[in-house]
């Protein structure tokens, strides 16, 4: 018989090349398999991270290379921690966060119930409320500015058409008091369908029997919401929660396209006012203390309701 | 259909409808906005009040593609003649076009780096997700915790370190270096959503593979890699879409040769003021893909934008 190419080939191969691809074993191949997505992570993620928490504690400015790097111990933090800028900053990203987020989880969570009950076409709609989640804020962003130019923008139309006030008249985004609202209208905007997505699964996996044997024991509408529909979507409504609270914590690219941090300082959120220090004032030292404050503060919100969360599913 | 009585009935059913689609209308009028403004003319977008009805115009695309010179007034006394569509548009508004924008290339810089990260980021992911799904690798909730852990810091936090590495690799403002960010920004997702679907798959196919003599390694690309196709697809897709709308990164770390879209948009500006048509048109040229993209994933959305947390 003749030997096929493959064969021969096979029996060419040295013994120990052999023995690998064949025999490769399940922990072998684990590893070979993780290695370099924790090797890129290690390296763009940790490395990094390492880095920031060793310059927080200099002096360095990426502007000036040549001068001595100064140990200066936990003065940066210091600064930071007393400087009132920073808390003014913290503040707008604090009424950022919360309005964002009870807006967010109100509409989400009546759309979400809206949806459920599974008027025709409903599907369709669902993937219409979702589209502007999936866009690129910075660009979308820069067009809300459009949007809400006092004379010309489709806003300020749109709220004197209900209102009756000349449009010509507030600038949602020039306005001291009204621009952080500016921002929490886009966000909100964007990423409510988010909330409602979530909502929508929790609504779905309530099983209709429940519903059943509680109108049998002739329990109020009003009731049944409160006792069934409330306490079973709640774990999958605080899963939302977190999922935008980390983002908009976060918050960079829509809110510097769309008021840049101003007027003032008054949309200024965490993450634009270290961009400035870090990328604009070139102070990296202290800019690296400040992302520091700002990871181990996002880090530890986050695990404290993470705890709360695994609670209420266990209930 | 059997009828039920925890069935909402038909009137509210009906209300419930009619609020959805108002809602939904609301929420798209910006977008809507976003389109029909590309098509106007700079004076009708700039109309107080604003034109809804308006003669279309192709001025804000060929602003957007193009850079063009003032014609001096005696050259438009005796113009030489317009020999394209796009010439005669820029002519009519007393303009000659001088040569392609930079939007042309940045559009590029996002399709090749949004393409190449997302298939980095699948052949990684996809491998490490088969390992966490099926071997017990030492620590592997710690790993899986730990690679979830890197999306919650501010890319500006990290933004930092990863300037001054990428300056002393030389990968500032290379496709390379942006390729590799985006990779490890997304491996998070990829590996979640990856090993929730391979989780799925029976092991059952492996073990039969494996007893009719296949190595481990044919298993995975001959057995699991076709079974996982969809999951592998849709996670391919929302890797896609986040590295094309990343923009803190793209906006800090390029600035020329590797320059994507989110950045570039904004920066468009025409004589005297914004040229919105312009902007809008570049808006829609780079969104329009991503909304055909949502519309192909909508069964697999909720999955993506919990990584994985919630299956439906």
């Amino acid at each position: 018989m003749v030997k096929s190419t493959i064969t021969r080939a096979a029996h060419a191969t040295p013994e120990p090349v052999a023995a690998r691809v064949r025999g490769l074993s399940d922990r072998a191949i684990a590893w070979i398999f993780v290695a370099p997505t924790l090797f890129l992570l290690l390296a763009v993620n940790i490395f990094p991270l390492i880095w920031t928490i060793r310059l927080s504690f200099t002096n360095y400015r990426v502007n000036r290379p040549n001068r001595d790097i100064e140990w200066i111990g936990l003065r940066n933090y210091e600064r930071i921690l007393t400087d009132a800028d920073v808390w003014q900053t913290m503040q707008a990203t604090a009424h950022f966060l919360i309005w964002t987020i009870v807006l967010q989880v109100l509409i989400g969570f009546a759309l979400a119930w809206l949806i459920n009950s599974k008027f025709r076409s409903s599907n369709f709609w669902t993937t219409v409320i979702v589209l502007p989640m999936m866009l690129s804020p910075a660009v979308v962003g820069n067009f809300w500015t459009f949007l809400y130019q006092p004379q010309i923008g489709l806003f300020n139309h749109a709220v004197a058409f209900f209102t009756g006030v000349d449009p010509a008249s507030f600038s949602m985004i020039g306005d001291v008091h009204l621009a952080p609202w500016a921002i929490v209208i886009a966000d909100t905007w964007m990423w409510t369908p988010f909330v409602m997505l979530i909502c929508l699964a929790g609504l779905r996996s309530i099983p209709a029997s429940i519903y059943e044997a509680a109108e049998c024991d002739r329990a109020s509408k009003w009731r049944q919401f409160w006792t069934i529909t409330v306490p079973m979507v709640l774990p999958f409504l605080m899963l939302a929660v977190l999922f935008r609270g980390i983002e908009n914590f976060k918050m960079f690219d829509l809110v510097v396209q769309l008021t840049g941090g101003g007027p003032g300082n008054t949309t200024t959120l965490t993450s634009i006012d270290l961009k400035r220090e870090a990328f604009e004032r070139w102070r990296t030292g202290y800019a690296s203390a400040y992302a520091v404050i700002l990871f181990v503060t996002v880090f530890g919100l986050a695990s404290i309701y993470v705890k709360a969360l695994n609670k209420v599913k266990e209930r | 259909m059997s009828y039920s009585v925890t069935d909402p009935s038909p009137l509210s059913r009906w209300i419930a409808g009619v609020t959805v689609v108002l809602y939904a209308m609301i929420t798209l009028l910006p977008l809507l906005w976003i389109i029909a403004t590309g098509f106007k003319s700079p004076e009708d977008s700039i109309a107080y009040p604003p034109k809804v009805i308006f003669e279309p115009s192709l001025e804000g695309y060929v602003n957007l593609f193009t850079t063009r010179t003032r014609i001096s007034e005696e050259e438009q006394a005796t113009p030489p003649p317009a020999e394209t569509w796009y010439e005669r548009i820029a002519r009519e508004q007393g303009q000659s076009i001088a040569g392609p924008s930079r939007y042309g290339e940045r559009f590029v810089n996002s399709v090749i780096i949004g393409f190449g990260s997302t298939f980095l980021c699948m052949v990684l992911g996809t491998a490490a997700a088969y390992a966490f799904s099926r071997f017990r690798v030492p620590l592997r909730d710690d790993l899986m915790f730990f690679i979830l852990s890197t999306r919650m810091m501010p890319p500006i936090a990290v933004a930092i370190p990863i300037f001054l590495m990428f300056r002393q690799l030389g990968l500032n403002d290379t496709h390379l270096g942006m390729i590799l960010l985006y990779t490890a920004v997304n491996l998070s997702l990829s590996v979640w959503l990856l090993k929730g679907f391979i989780d799925e798959i029976p092991v059952e196919y492996e073990e039969a593979a494996l007893i009719d003599g296949y190595t481990r390694f044919q298993a995975f690309t001959k057995v699991v890699l076709p079974q996982a196709a969809t999951g592998i697809a849709s996670t391919a897709i929302f890797c896609l879409i986040f590295a094309w709308n990343e923009y803190a990164f793209a906006v800090l770390l390029t600035s020329g040769t590797a320059q994507t879209a989110p950045p570039f948009i904004p920066t468009i500006i025409g004589v005297g003021g914004k040229d919105w048509p312009a902007v809008a048109a570049g808006a829609t040229i780079f969104l329009v893909p991503v909304m055909v993209f949502t519309i192909l994933l909508r069964k697999h959305l909720l999955r993506g934008i919990t990584f994985g947390a919630v299956r439906k």
